[in-house]
């Protein structure tokens, strides 16, 4: 194997790695808030446009973690700093 | 395939270069701009008011009640930035029914100036509301150790911002244009429609998290100024809202 076949193979299985994991555990953390936002706005539908709001500032939190893993997967694949070193 | 309007370069002189994502960004400011001139042209008070008044009315009040439940007490001097920002970035997000159209929020050029432009307005705003030594005391706010993690959160907060934006409006483009591939007809539009509700949602989340971020440089400035007067105001708000609440239900159970 050349290095080009080294970066391309490391970077794909990396990339695959990345976006599952990087979904799995925020998907984890997203699912354990919003069934906590939903017990508290049933036990207090008073509170509920705060609760609302707290809840999507903190999902949109959780949710870059996952987009962060989900852009260095793009990058890996469509714009791998490592690519022009060995081609060019 | 490209990931982003950035790489489509009509024209290029030296290290300047126009791409689509500035064509876009210069529709959209024409669109803004020449559509706010068309409605606030005559407004009127009365009651008879045409339908584009009343939108934007409910827009502005929705915008101020939103900045003054984050926390900020004075919306009307926050708006113009915040509302910006919000308006620019659902309307950049919601147009991507259009078709043709490239969202410029689907390029990290275009996120990275939003998100930079908020960087420099939180100490701004909180310079102006407490004054210059207060701003910079926030910074030692539990004890002086906490120096460079203030300064590193500062800085992390602003690349989350940005790349939440870019990540979340490019992803959904790219899970268009993959899905178009696969089965062309209808799973796509499923997916365009959830593209529209996220951008909504990142609008909002981009617009609050920078309210949030002003809210807590403004507070930390003001606190050392009028400490005991707002404390009281709170407690006054508190009590009333309790009591509001409280009628409501009395109300409900009546009914």
């Amino acid at each position: 194997m050349d290095n080009v076949t080294i970066i391309a193979v490391a970077s794909i299985i990396t990339a695959g790695i990345t976006t599952a994991i990087g979904s799995m555990m925020p998907a984890i953390g997203e699912g354990r808030s919003v069934s906590k936002a939903l017990e508290s706005i049933a036990q207090q539908p008073d509170a509920a446009p705060t609760i609302t709001r707290t809840l999507f500032v903190g999902l949109a939190m959780i949710e870059s973690t996952a987009i962060y893993c989900f852009v260095l997967s793009m990058i890996l694949i469509f714009a791998n700093p490592f690519w022009n070193h060995f081609i060019g | 395939m490209r990931i982003s309007p950035d790489q489509k370069v009509f024209w290029e002189y030296g290290f300047v270069n126009l791409n689509l994502t500035i064509v876009m960004t210069w529709g959209l400011m024409v669109l803004l701009v020449i559509g706010a001139w068309l409605v606030t042209r005559n407004l009127k008070s009365g009651i008879k008011r045409s339908r584009w008044q009343n939108i934007l009315e409910m827009l502005i009040l929705m915008i101020r009640d939103q900045i003054k439940e984050v926390g900020l007490d004075k919306p009307k001097k926050y708006i113009s930035f915040i509302g910006t920002l919000f308006i620019f970035i659902a309307v950049s997000n919601l147009l991507t029914i259009v078709p043709w159209y490239e969202a410029p929020t689907a390029s990290l050029s275009t996120t990275t100036a939003l998100a930079i432009s908020v960087f420099i307005a939180v100490p701004v705003f909180g310079i102006v509301q407490g004054g210059l030594k207060n701003y910079l005391k926030s910074y030692l706010q539990p004890n002086f150790i906490m120096l460079p993690f203030n300064i590193i959160s500062e800085i992390s907060r602003t690349l989350a911002l940005a790349v939440r934006l870019f990540g979340n409006i490019m992803s959904g483009g790219l899970i268009a244009t993959v899905l178009i591939s696969i089965v062309p007809f209808f799973f796509p539009v499923i997916m365009s429609a959830l593209g529209l509700l996220t951008g909504m949602i990142q609008a909002y989340i981009f617009a609050v998290l920078a309210t949030v971020y002003i809210a807590a440089a403004t507070r930390d400035a003001e606190r050392k100024k009028t400490n005991t007067i707002t404390a009281k105001h709170n407690d006054n708000q508190v009590e009333s809202k309790n009591g509001e609440v409280i009628r409501d239900r009395k109300q409900k159970d009546i009914k």
